[in-house]
């Protein structure tokens, strides 16, 4: 642990503000709350305002987990582990379950979350109708007054044109029936896992200085219409290569033998469990 | 395992981060934070106003940690700057009692108290130099001690001597609105959000530490077209501004308590921006507004470009987007601009499989449409 900085970086000061701001947004479901973003030595769109979040709340008991589109030793969240243990020393893991705080990029894990977690989601863009009105004095407004039709001509469009909606991932989501609620860009496939969580959910946008929250047991509807219901990724007949699991969000990748795309858990500490799972029953089996 | 790119990441990181090192240190030259100090002063000038922290010391380290990247130096100092407590304000400085190292005006040819040039490169050619390849400390040494001999026989004024500012004089003659001192305590930008729409405090704040590259690019295509504002300026000044704090904690306001604590080289720019006004009879009339343009040290381009945006932004009624604040202000920052657009180079493929996954379903139903 570098003794040369502040206990989680930060100074205390700032983690309160922080921990002012999340607790407004816990108590407004889905509503953004403006906050003073520090800068972080890591840059802006990098996960500083997941950072912020995590560096507020994180206290020596805690176990971190950090995500990056699925994986935990993927460059960028080994870089946000290694500041985060490097100013505080606390331990970290890659185990869902074994941790209490886990940061992520754009992935909900698979394994269900329980009370006593908390994910913190990074948001690069946190504003659920920048994509039909890029003025922030504007769509601040529109959420105040409910007024969502661009959210849903939105969808509508895409109807009209592609024949389907054909939102990817950071699709909107209505949270606790008010707020018009950008997920993050999480995979469609993740949206129905934020309907009452039990976990607490922050999520925290740097650059654009937005935290805002899904509490536990929050009702979060993705929107759609009734006729062109919601859709996930779709993975059907898919299994991950190597854990054999289905019904997961998975990558997609090519086969360098045969040159045909085949498919893994995105999820690698999912994947991983599963595969010393199995280990364990063979060699139980092969003792027995 | 097929796919490998996600894997290793501790590993891959670590090894990267000796690679960098290597590259710093492998031809054996060490810069001394002196050198830079002494020599890049706009440089420093410009880490420091971008970054706004102004510690030419601190700068000079984060321009050598960077190995003279702008955007990175910016960012290491926009960094720590977050772990220092902020503990005072200072008492609004009036740039009256600047100590004026050059002061030009380009909206009169006799202004009270003159023309000071100063040094500056513009009258410069900007031919390469080829004898500084070959630069030596005794010709340097000869040169100041010659350079220093002439100066003796200036005659020097007796007391300090400070400039009124240009503007003074046309608004003496009723060119210029006078305004009572609004002495509103400016919004810290850095302690909350922006909230549109900004107060002009918060403005000045943004544009003051927006990257110099950005500020000059709007102010320029706001001048060329993109924009209704086109300025005289009306003075340049560039000298070092003493700065004050209050006392903590003494009850009574006394400005003869206030602490000195050092003063901060400053560019100050007013720009005389000509606007139609209505008078009482309802006609149109012509009057003279002002653009107000200040940074850390020397940087007079940037100073100039921000007195055209601090216009453009007075006047949100204009159709061009130089003039719409979330426009101009929400994009020239430095950390936020390059942070964001670095940001793609991290792996996106869960968003992509999504939108890979869109494409496919909106194809296969076109097809089944057309069947």
């Amino acid at each position: 642990m570098r003794l040369d900085t502040q206990f989680a970086f930060l100074d205390e000061g700032s983690k309160k503000e922080i921990r002012r701001t999340i607790l407004k947004a816990v108590a407004i479901p889905g509503y953004q709350v403006p906050f003073a973003s520090r800068e972080m030595p890591i840059a802006r769109g990098w996960g500083t305002g997941g950072l912020q979040i995590t560096l507020s709340l994180i206290g020596r008991p805690d176990v971190l987990k950090v995500i990056d589109q699925g994986a935990d030793e993927s460059v960028n969240a080994v870089s946000i582990k290694k500041l985060v243990k490097d100013t505080t020393g606390v331990k970290l893991t890659e185990s869902t379950k074994d941790s209490t705080l886990i940061q992520s990029r754009h992935r909900v894990p698979e394994m269900p979350l329980t009370k006593d977690q908390i994910l913190i989601l990074q948001v690069p863009m946190p504003e659920a109708l920048r994509s039909v009105e890029a003025r922030e004095y504007v769509t601040k407004r529109l959420h105040a007054d409910e007024e969502y039709s661009g959210a849903w001509l939105m969808l509508f469009e895409q109807i009209m044109k592609y024949g389907s909606t054909a939102t990817d991932a950071d699709h909107p989501v209505v949270v606790n029936n008010r707020y018009i609620t950008a997920p993050s860009p999480i995979p469609r496939f993740d949206n129905p896992k934020l309907h009452q969580s039990e976990a607490l959910i922050l999520l925290g946008a740097g650059r654009e200085k937005k935290i805002y929250a899904i509490p536990p047991y929050t009702n979060v509807e993705s929107l759609a219409f009734e006729d062109y219901p919601f859709q996930v990724e779709d993975f059907e007949g898919k299994y991950c290569h190597l854990c054999g699991s289905t019904g997961v969000f998975m990558d997609e990748i090519i086969d360098p033998v045969t040159n045909e795309p085949i498919y893994q858990c995105n999820d690698t500490s999912y994947c991983l469990e599963r595969l010393n799972k199995k280990e364990n029953v063979e060699v139980e089996k092969s003792y027995v | 395992m097929g796919y490998v790119a996600v894997k290793g990441g501790t590993m891959a990181i670590d090894a990267s981060l000796k690679r960098l090192k290597y590259e710093r240190l492998k031809e054996e030259e060490v810069l001394e934070i002196k050198t830079i100090l002494a020599s890049m002063r706009t440089m420093v000038d410009q880490v420091m106003s971008e970054s706004s922290l102004y510690s030419p010391f601190l700068a000079a380290l984060a321009i050598k940690q960077a190995e003279g990247s702008m955007e990175e130096a910016v960012f290491l100092m926009r960094a720590h700057r977050s772990t220092l407590p902020r503990l005072y304000y200072s008492r609004a400085a009036e740039s009256e009692s600047m100590l004026v190292e050059r002061r030009i005006s380009a909206s009169f040819k006799d202004i009270p108290g003159g023309q000071l040039l100063g040094a500056t490169t513009d009258y410069t050619h900007r031919l390469l130099d080829f004898q500084l390849v070959e630069e030596s400390t005794m010709e340097n040494e000869q040169w100041l001690t010659t350079y220093k001999e002439i100066l003796k026989e200036v005659e020097p004024i007796g007391d300090v001597q400070y400039f009124p500012k240009v503007v003074e004089y046309l608004r003496n003659e009723g060119l210029f609105e006078i305004y009572t001192h609004d002495d509103t305590p400016p919004v810290d930008i850095t302690k909350e959000s922006l909230q549109f729409p900004v107060s002009r405090s918060a403005r000045l704040q943004v544009l003051t530490r927006g990257q110099t590259g950005a500020v000059t690019s709007l102010g320029y295509a706001s001048l060329r077209g993109y924009g209704q504002v086109h300025p005289t300026v009306g003075e340049v000044r560039v000298g070092a501004l003493p700065i004050y704090v209050e006392h903590p904690n003494e009850g009574t306001y006394d400005v003869e308590d206030d602490f000195y604590i050092g003063d901060i080289r400053l560019t100050e720019v007013e720009s005389f921006v000509p606007v139609n006004v209505k008078n009482e009879q309802n006609k149109d009339e012509l009057e003279f507004e002002i653009g107000y343009g200040a940074c850390y040290g020397r940087n007079e381009t940037k100073a100039i470009a921000m007195s055209i945006l601090d216009q453009c932004l007075e006047h949100p009624e204009a159709d061009f987007p130089t003039h719409d604040e979330e426009f101009v202000l929400l994009h020239i920052d430095s950390v936020e601009s390059t942070g964001f657009i670095s940001h793609l180079k991290l792996p996106h493929y869960v968003t992509f499989q999504s939108k890979l996954d869109s494409v496919r379903n909106v194809k296969k139903g076109g097809k089944k449409n057309e069947a």
